[in-house]
């Protein structure tokens, strides 16, 4: 009852002030230490509107809508939401405001339910009613077009579920002012499009959303304004109608740039790894591969698309050796010059030392490949530590790869022995992809190498990797954005639930077809189905 | 007869020593702290409430039944919480190592009742103990030794109050942490206090009062076993320490759920005292050297469950996911 109040509250105030601002931040300072995250910012939300928040990694989209939503408090600088002004020391000050986030981690407790999670936090009676919340949360996912089971636990949901649940959270609790921070990152085009369908919904109910995205194409297509923030600081407002693509990018890079990414034509193909009828299951025998078979030729780009789960991790790890397969399963190496190598029962040092190398970024960044408490050099000695002489570390050649690492990529640290974990998520995965590069393997694996990365930076994966292929390596690209698939790779294979689905030439392949692939195993047929994503 | 109704007997006064203590850290392990200062904060609950009791008998002719019974309880919930207290400010506000600070937590409940129960002794003159037996008789008092109602009776009647309460107790921190808001924001600290956090939940305040309740509950637990288990005796070598491993052991055991804790406390003091009783009940006759190993049947049961828990791989059966992390709001 109590969320219902506010509600009304905020409403009744709305129509008190019809142009007003719903949330208005003036000269807002966020340092962490000797890192300014946020300076002097000063722009403002309206009410019913889609605003996007545009800017690279490490911009500080993020830090400035965490301080909206309590979990920083700003250091200077004030915060009013309608017009009064606030002091927002709490996410619990956030909620009373009206103001609801939705992380790009979602903030959600694995082995609660759907329902349990929404309640999570909010006052009321002592026991809980949980009959009258599943009503509640029905009642929600009527309005906006929602599907959410209450009664499913986390822990068994998809990423895209996770993300419903988190908007019905924020919903439940009567948020006026939403935030979104990258929503789309981890959804299928079909999926993207419901989310601005639920998107365009709230903004008819006169509530105010904030998008934080890196996808042009996307704040073209959603938003109502554009900010633009630049190294921490706040650069300007743009009408999205007044807008194209071109111009957003270089206001957000703060230079000229194109935004096409190179596909040189492949030439000189050889074959180097041939994949046959290789299956993989979880520990709890549950099939995450099943008869994979395919083959990767030095100097293309192979593209591996699907919805996050499908598979790829799997593949990748048992093509490195890390995940163990089944009988029948076969990764056959073709080295340059001699007998073709079986990779299925070596050991994942002998799989590197033949030159096939792996970068792996997962969600977290920091899981898969670095230590987060050791610095750039300590980080790239993990590779290397068995070469030289025995017992003493060699830190000079380490240390050597670890500068030039930051000057090819512009990886921002205040020393190479700073602990990478204090590093933004983008330059985490600088470093983590330019030491896989470094290693001048002749297959290289990567997986979500721009995931979270801005456009500049992202570009600049994309140059390594091309030079890679003109060199004659065999790339493996398992992305997520459909459009730089599309544009960067030579074929793309899809997976969907541990299948191929499809593998299609990049060339004259359009982004519904892949879409369609990755949520039906055995590719588009003729009446596609609307509940296609839950095959994954 | 007499032998399975006395191992039965000692098994459920043992069982509620070791639930008491399992109840107070599970709830403390709710909240994401692993507190293996159990041990220490039973010892120091045990002395506290023993010196309660044996300092009020002493001050007065006619002691009150009533004050017997709250002066003890208060005393040994309250010292055991003020340890607890001091491990939340070392774990939480100024986040130590937990296991560090636990086990330095033992260190000190050890010490400190040592310590005291040597002023204590130097009291009565006495070198090695002293008795609080009027306090014991009432905390003793129960239902069989007014009816006396045979076998049923001994079984299921002759303990003192606190032996119900601690049943009770895991009964309705089951319901608390199930079915209210306060037991589900709790479970959500302990899984992941960030989202706990941003869900508007004062994350400090819940580990702090969780970890202190827990810490008085386990006190509590140390008075039961002077009290009753030692009929009111108290000696600094009492074995009280070893109790509180058990406790934690136990924790474990009952895979995080005060219901379980019910069950396997009783189990796991059974075992502990198969290896006295079996011989006698069976008639069979074996060397102190199995009799030694035969102790070791809880240690190898908790074991054997760990084993389980983990090969079963079930989320729910699963410890607090940030169990033994530290929180801190503004980490990146």
């Amino acid at each position: 009852m109590k969320d219902n109040n506010c509600d009304m509250e905020a409403r009744t105030e709305a129509a008190s002030a019809p142009n007003g601002c719903a949330v208005r931040l003036t000269g807002i300072t966020k340092r962490f230490g000797s890192v300014t995250a946020n300076s002097n910012i000063t722009m403002d939300v309206r009410r019913g509107e889609v605003l996007a928040l545009l800017g690279e990694n490490g911009s500080g989209k993020t830090t400035l809508m965490n301080m909206l939503s309590g979990i920083y408090y700003p250091d200077e600088g004030t915060i009013e939401i309608n017009g009064e002004a606030a002091s927002i020391r709490s996410p619990k000050d956030a909620f009373d405001l009206g103001i609801g986030m939705i992380h790009q981690h979602f903030k959600l407790v694995d082995v609660f339910t759907a329902a349990e999670n929404i309640v999570l936090g909010l006052p009321g009676k002592s026991s809980l009613n949980m009959r009258a919340v599943r009503e509640r949360i029905l009642e929600i996912c009527k309005k906006y077009g929602f599907d959410v089971d209450p009664d499913r636990k986390v822990y068994n949901m998809s990423v895209s579920e996770k993300q419903t649940l988190e908007i019905v959270k924020v919903l439940y609790r009567g948020a006026d002012i939403l935030i979104l921070d990258e929503p789309t990152a981890v959804l299928t085009p079909q999926e993207t499009e419901r989310l601005f369908d639920v998107i365009r919904n709230m903004r008819a109910d006169g509530k105010s959303i904030i998008i934080i995205t890196h996808k042009l194409h996307e704040v073209m297509e959603i938003s109502d304004r554009v900010a633009i923030l630049r190294r921490g600081e706040y650069i300007t407002t743009l009408e999205t109608k007044d807008a194209d693509e071109k111009t957003l990018a270089e206001a957000m890079v703060g230079e000229k740039l194109s935004l096409n990414i190179d596909r040189p034509e492949p030439h000189g193909l050889v074959k180097r790894l041939e994949v046959k009828g290789l299956s993989c299951v979880d520990p709890e025998g549950v099939p995450t591969l099943t008869d994979i078979s395919f083959s990767a030729y030095g100097g293309e780009i192979l593209g591996v698309a699907g919805i996050s789960g499908c598979g790829q991790r799997e593949l990748l790890e048992s093509i490195a050796g890390l995940e163990s397969t089944l009988p029948g399963s076969s990764v056959l190496y073709y080295p340059d010059d001699g007998e073709p190598e079986e990779l299925i029962g070596k050991s994942p040092r002998e799989i590197r030392s033949l030159g096939v190398a792996l970068s792996f970024v997962p969600e977290d960044r920091l899981g898969m490949g670095l230590v987060g408490s050791m610095g750039m050099t300590d980080n790239m000695m993990l590779k290397s530590y068995n070469s030289g002489a025995p017992v003493f570390l060699h830190k000079k050649d380490p240390s050597a790869l670890a500068g030039s690492v930051r000057d090819d990529l512009g990886v921002v640290t205040p020393s190479l022995s700073t602990p990478v974990r204090r590093l933004s998520g983008g330059n985490v995965q600088k470093v983590l992809v330019g030491r896989e590069i470094a290693e001048a393997p002749t297959v290289l694996m990567t997986a979500y190498a721009v995931r979270g990365l801005d456009i500049n930076t992202s570009y600049a994966i994309y140059k390594l990797l091309n030079e890679q292929k003109e060199k004659g390596v065999a790339v493996i690209y398992v992305g997520e954005d459909i459009d730089v698939l599309l544009e960067l790779c030579d074929r793309i294979l899809i997976l969907c639930g541990g299948v191929v689905s499809g593998i299609v030439d990049a060339a004259s392949a359009t982004k519904e077809e892949i879409g369609l692939y990755m949520t039906k195993a055995g590719g588009p047929s003729p009446a596609p189905s609307e509940k296609g994503d839950d095959v994954c | 007869m007499n032998t399975l109704i006395s191992w039965l007997h000692s098994s459920i006064i043992y069982g509620t020593v070791i639930m008491f203590g399992a109840l107070g850290e599970i709830l403390t392990e709710k909240s994401g702290h692993l507190n293996l200062g159990v041990p220490g904060l039973m010892y120091l609950g045990g002395f506290a409430g023993f010196a309660g009791a044996f300092t009020y008998e002493r001050s007065t002719d006619s002691p009150s039944k009533l004050l017997m019974i709250i002066i003890p309880l208060l005393c040994a919930f309250f010292a055991a919480l003020l340890g607890g207290l001091l491990y939340s400010f070392l774990t939480v506000t100024l986040r130590a190592n937990q296991n560090v600070t636990g086990l330095a937590l033992t260190s000190l409940g050890v010490g400190v009742g040592t310590f005291g129960s040597a002023r204590l002794l130097s009291v009565t003159g006495s070198q090695s103990y002293s008795v609080a037996s009027a306090t014991s008789a009432v905390y003793t008092a129960n239902l069989n030794s007014v009816f006396n109602l045979g076998a049923f009776g001994q079984i299921l009647l002759s303990y003192g109050f606190l032996t119900y309460a601690a049943i009770a107790l895991a009964i309705l921190m089951n319901y608390f942490l199930m079915h209210t808001r306060r037991g589900l924001n709790l479970r959500a600290v302990g899984e992941d206090p960030g989202t706990a956090d941003a869900a508007g939940i004062n994350v400090t305040l819940y580990k702090y009062v969780a970890t202190c309740v827990g810490g008085g509950i386990c006190g509590v637990g140390g008075l039961y076993y002077i009290i009753e288990y030692s009929s009111g005796k108290w000696s600094s070598q009492n074995g009280l320490e070893a109790i509180g491993w058990l406790a934690v052991a136990l924790v474990i055991f009952s895979t995080w759920k005060p219901k379980n804790a019910i069950p396997a406390s009783y189990l796991f003091a059974l075992l502990f005292w198969m290896a006295t009783n079996l011989p006698t009940l069976t008639g069979i006759r074996i060397s102190t050297s199995v009799t030694e190993l035969l102790k070791m049947t809880p240690y190898v049961v908790t074991i054997l469950v760990l084993v389980i828990a983990s090969t079963r791989k079930k989320k729910e059966n699963q410890g607090p996911a940030s169990l033994g992390r530290s929180y801190f709001r503004e980490e990146r």
